[in-house]
């Protein structure tokens, strides 16, 4: 009875605390945030979730580095079109998406970068879509982000566009005979990719002999999926997947004397900076990527050398594909002419005129980028190979 | 207030909960009325709801019932994919969205109910740490299964296929369940008012259970097995009983969560999210419904009430959990607690269930 009776004061009071810290938080930011946004008045308030947390933070990171990089490059620059950047945390949920997404609302976000990641962007693109906040997602690459919504871009390519696209180059470059793919079944990435590899290729006569699955939680071990591949006689594996994995299916296949050629997405991306992983044993992978960090143009050597020095790292095609989206919508606002002090509505309709006009060079993808009114990208893969710890152009 | 003082305590408690949910609710919507909640906390408060119901539904396990289980995520799964399933098929045969969201909840309940059913026949032979790794086991199988899942309708009817997306749905069909894409909702049909007459809901069914001859016989094997066996109580019965119940408002939780959401895969219903559901039960103590109310509540708002802190959330919010958890348990606190009650009885005695009241 008293212990009950102390739990429930404990408890009464633990909740009127949080309650209040929330609704404090709720009601005193606003009036807050609505004296910046007033006193600055000259700078667009860009908002975007991304897993900053967790298993995909790697992701997240990037995008926001990449962004930041970007916003910091344009304000310092002192033009007419001036970002403040702000990105939430959605540990890659997309329930905890959709509180980041309306915390950046509360916040006064006027653009939208969308979410890193393809389940959350999926939600979040709705709430977009129904509060008319013009979204730009630099890495969400599933179709139904885009679908049915008009103010829902992509900076990336569609999932099913690169199994398109790999099926495409492996077959036009002969790179392999016999395919075989390992995908990972509980992953939307990793299945859509492989569906339209499956599909094209059995179009082009492309020979695929067998495939394997794994899932979350049976990611270790590779040995039975390559000797099923070593026994199918595959000369190329197709992995539609992250490096993660990625890079435990070349170490395992090395330890087994197995020497086929691999085939990654982007998501393969990131294999060479991971962690306690051997670069030497990914010579030779191929990978479909928009961006390439050893490009020798003065906007990748800035961008990478600057990236670098922040960061210590080399970035990803995420980073890229982020800051291509800060200076897509420089772009695209400098062309509409628009102004800090319009609403997040009015922006939307502007920018749902402009961006199917609007020609875009950048970072990532092979030359021009443009967008259809269904807001997918079209822009043109670089074929890579890793050559000594680096990423090669393939001819 | 004299009356309200005679009552039992048992009946008080559970007064005293729904009063608590009824007021919460009544003062949300006057403010949401009024001068507005902010995005954050308006997009959160269905799923508190649901969250809600897990945490009483799981209390009635573990706390009443004393079986520690480690799948209790597995039943909202369970429910939110069967429900959504069922709601999205309805969407052009049931116009009205309330209509459509009970018959889903319903739906989702029943399937959740029957599963917990099937399992808990083998499972509740068993005690302690192997009924914990058995359920837990349980709610690994239901992701998996449902990861794997696709469920499409079309004008031929049900199609299903396992693995690989072997659905061919004519004009006009519907993807349900699809693998790892999960559900895609067509509409939101979940609302506020929905989620807190789910809570009473379970609230009434959980305290009429709990307070009856049936509750008292699951309390009876709970603290002594072999002396509620030797006096005629079937052990195996009450437990099943309390399990299913315990399933069927999850499954309902699931729905009501489920259709909150535009999307959902079955990654969500992981081991994390039934921990994260033990955590609001132990940290509302065990048995004690309205405790689960609070903790759930506050659970669910705090991390993002913590965003502020951007990086170092996560760790506030443990240290956070790891403070409340030594408050309410440190004795130096209690006696503190005890000291200003008794005082306060001392000064008012009769008016004390009045302060309490206010002190809420």
């Amino acid at each position: 009875m008293k212990k009950l009776r102390i739990l429930s004061l404990a408890m009464a009071a633990a909740m009127s605390v949080s309650l209040l810290a929330g609704c404090s938080n709720g009601t005193a930011t606003t009036p807050e945030d609505d004296t910046t946004s007033t006193a600055t008045g000259t700078a667009f308030k860009i908002g975007g979730t991304a897993p900053l947390t967790g298993d995909a933070s790697i992701y997240g990171l990037a995008v926001q580095r990449g962004a930041q990089i970007a916003v910091d490059e344009i304000n310092a620059e002192g033009g007419s079109i001036q970002f403040e950047l702000k990105y939430e945390d959605d540990v890659n949920d997309p329930e905890k998406a959709v509180n980041a997404y309306n915390t950046l609302k509360d916040w006064g976000m006027q653009l939208s970068l969308g979410s890193v990641t393809t389940k959350p962007c999926e939600s979040t693109s709705v709430y977009n879509f129904e509060d008319r906040i013009f979204a730009l997602t630099p890495s969400a690459s599933s179709t139904a982000v885009v679908e049915g919504k008009d103010n829902v871009y992509q900076m990336c390519f569609t999932d099913p566009n690169q199994g398109l696209a790999s099926a495409d180059y492996i077959n036009s470059q002969g790179l392999g005979e016999k395919v075989f793919i390992i995908w990972k079944n509980d992953d939307v990435y990793s299945t859509g990719i492989k569906d339209t590899f499956m599909a094209e290729a059995e179009k082009l006569g492309l020979e695929v002999v067998g495939d394997a699955t794994f899932a979350t939680g049976n990611d270790q071990d590779f040995s039975v999926q390559l000797n099923q591949a070593k026994e199918a006689g595959a000369d190329l594996l197709f992995l539609p997947m992250y490096y993660q994995p990625a890079s435990l299916i070349l170490a395992q296949a090395d330890a087994m004397g197995y020497e086929p050629k691999f085939f990654g997405v982007d998501g393969m991306d990131g294999i060479l900076t991971m962690e306690g992983f051997d670069a030497s044993l990914a010579e030779g992978v191929m990978l479909l990527t928009p961006f390439n960090a050893d490009a020798t143009d003065d906007a990748t050597v800035n961008f990478v050398t600057k990236y670098k020095e922040l960061y210590g790292e080399v970035p990803n095609q995420f980073a890229a594909d982020a800051y291509d989206c800060v200076y897509a919508y420089k772009l695209a606002l400098e062309t509409a002419g628009c102004t800090p002090d319009m609403t997040a509505e009015e922006l939307c309709d502007k920018m749902i005129e402009t961006f199917p006009t609007i020609t875009f060079t950048g970072l990532t993808g092979d030359g021009d980028i443009t967008w259809q009114t269904d807001g997918k990208v079209s822009k043109a893969p670089k074929g890579m190979v890793i050559q000594n710890g680096a990423y090669v152009g393939m001819e | 207030m004299m009356k309200f003082r005679r009552m039992k305590k048992s009946t008080r408690t559970s007064f005293f909960t729904y009063a608590l949910v009824i007021v919460a609710f009544l003062v949300i919507q006057i403010l949401r009325g009024t001068v507005g909640i902010g995005s954050l906390l308006e997009g959160q408060l269905i799923p508190i709801c649901a969250y809600i119901v897990m945490a009483v539904s799981l209390n009635l396990v573990v706390g009443i019932s004393g079986e520690l289980s480690l799948g209790h995520a597995g039943f909202m799964s369970v429910g939110a994919f069967a429900g959504c399933s069922m709601a999205n098929a309805l969407q052009n045969v049931v116009a009205a969205e309330p209509v459509r969201l009970v018959i889903a909840i319903l739906f989702g309940a029943l399937m959740a109910a029957l599963a917990g059913f099937l399992i808990g026949i083998p499972v509740l032979r068993l005690n302690g740490d192997y009924l914990a790794i058995v359920t837990l086991a349980f709610g690994e199988i239901i992701k998996t299964i449902v990861t794997n899942l696709y469920v499409g309708v079309d004008g031929n009817g049900l199609q299903a296929s396992f693995v690989n997306d072997n659905t061919k749905l004519a004009e006009g069909g519907i993807a349900l369940i699809k693998g790892p894409m999960g559900v895609s909702n067509a509409a939101r049909i979940s609302s506020f008012v929905a989620g807190f007459l789910l809570v009473m809901l379970t609230l009434i069914i959980v305290f009429n259970l709990v307070n009856s001859r049936a509750g008292r016989a699951i309390m009876a094997t709970r603290d002594n097995r072999i002396a509620a066996e030797s006096v005629g109580i079937s052990v195996t019965k009450y437990k099943l009983m309390a399990f299913t119940v315990s399933a069927a408002l999850a499954g309902a939780a699931g729905t009501l969560y489920g259709c909150s959401q535009i999307t959902f895969a079955a990654n969500k219903f992981d081991f994390n999210t039934s921990i994260l559901i033990l955590v609001f039960v132990v940290l509302g103590g065990l048995g004690n419904m309205w405790g689960s109310v609070i903790a759930a509540a506050a659970l669910t708002i705090l991390p993002e009430a913590l965003r502020q802190f951007s990086d170092y959330r996560m760790l506030v919010y443990a240290i956070v959990l790891i403070l409340v958890m030594l408050a309410t348990n440190s004795p130096a606190i209690r006696s503190f607690f005890i000291r200003i009650f008794r005082r306060e009885k001392d000064e008012d005695g009769p008016s004390r269930s009045m302060k309490k009241e206010a002190a809420k």
